[in-house]
């Protein structure tokens, strides 16, 4: 795999990836990151639409396609996004693990 | 009823301010020429303003097709004038902001350094040609005396100008430096 698509996601990226595992519009992806925060991540509207066309741009997501012409554009991840999310989780794991190994045994 | 205000800023961060001020009291932007503010009063703190700088003018197909966006989001575009546009959200979604993260407010702040920029090297170079050809005139072509006097005062005022586009930039840049050094540390 590419080297960059090795280095760390940011975390509105990473979100927006796990939101597109059911197909939604912006809003809806502002609001689910928001709710499965807890309020800790207010995704700014310029920020996801900065990121919704690089990825669009990368293949990691695409566009619904609609039957009916509804005004607003829904996406979903692809193949390819699903992958980079599972290598996100695993380098996400090795970070949690270590982190718990060192500072969690000097508080457990 | 409508108020008109004529008032000009320097900062765009201090102009939000103004708007979300003036928004607390019930004065709601609805239109923004050059320096002139048209408000409309409402319900005080209804929305909350945010003023951005667009990659390409508002009615260009990709302004167009990032304000619908921002529309599908509960955005409004209520005024624009050339690359600028003022948006408004209702302040009961909660905190606004359009750029969320390192990467895209240093965007942000590097289009509006760019413009600074661009317009200062425009007026210094315009302005320093002015100087020199009244200069020139002045000293070797003597008959031009009067029209090399008006390029001597034309090509003071740009310069003066040049300057004040590179004092408006100062925060910027200190913004984006601020913001390199916070990436160097953070995703």
């Amino acid at each position: 795999m590419v080297n960059s698509e090795r280095t760390a996601l940011s975390e509105a990226v990473f979100y927006i990836l796990l939101s597109l595992y059911t197909p939604m519009h912006g809003y809806g992806i502002m609001q689910n990151i928001r709710q499965i925060s807890n309020d800790r991540v207010n995704l700014g509207a310029g920020t996801l639409y900065g990121a919704i066309n690089t990825l669009l741009e990368k293949k990691w997501i695409q566009p619904v396609e609609e039957d009916n012409d509804s005004r607003r554009k829904e996406y979903v991840i692809t193949t390819l996004g699903k992958s980079i999310a599972r290598n996100e989780m695993t380098r996400l794991e090795e970070l949690l693990l270590n982190g718990k190994k060192i500072e969690g045994g000097e508080h457990g | 009823m409508t108020h008109i205000i004529r008032k000009m800023f320097w900062d765009y961060e201090k102009e939000e301010e103004w708007l979300n001020a003036m928004a607390a009291k019930g004065m709601m932007l609805t239109d923004y020429t050059w320096c002139r503010y048209v408000f409309e009063e409402g319900t005080p703190k209804e929305y909350t303003f945010r003023i951005e700088l667009l990659e390409h003018a508002s009615t260009h197909p990709e302004s167009k097709a990032y304000i619908h966006f921002m529309k599908e989001n509960g955005i409004d575009c209520v005024a624009s004038y050339k690359r600028w546009v003022y948006f408004r959200r209702n302040s009961s979604e909660g905190a606004f902001d359009i750029y969320t993260d390192l990467e895209s407010k240093l965007q942000h702040y590097k289009r509006i350094h760019l413009l600074w920029m661009t317009l200062m090297a425009v007026e210094l170079i315009v302005g320093l040609l002015n100087i020199l050809i009244s200069v020139v005139n002045l000293n070797f072509n003597k008959t031009m005396g009067n029209y090399s006097i008006v390029n001597l005062i034309v090509g003071s005022l740009l310069f003066a100008l040049a300057l004040l586009f590179w004092r408006l930039d100062i925060p910027i840049r200190r913004k984006i430096k601020k913001l390199q050094r916070e990436q160097q540390i953070r995703e």
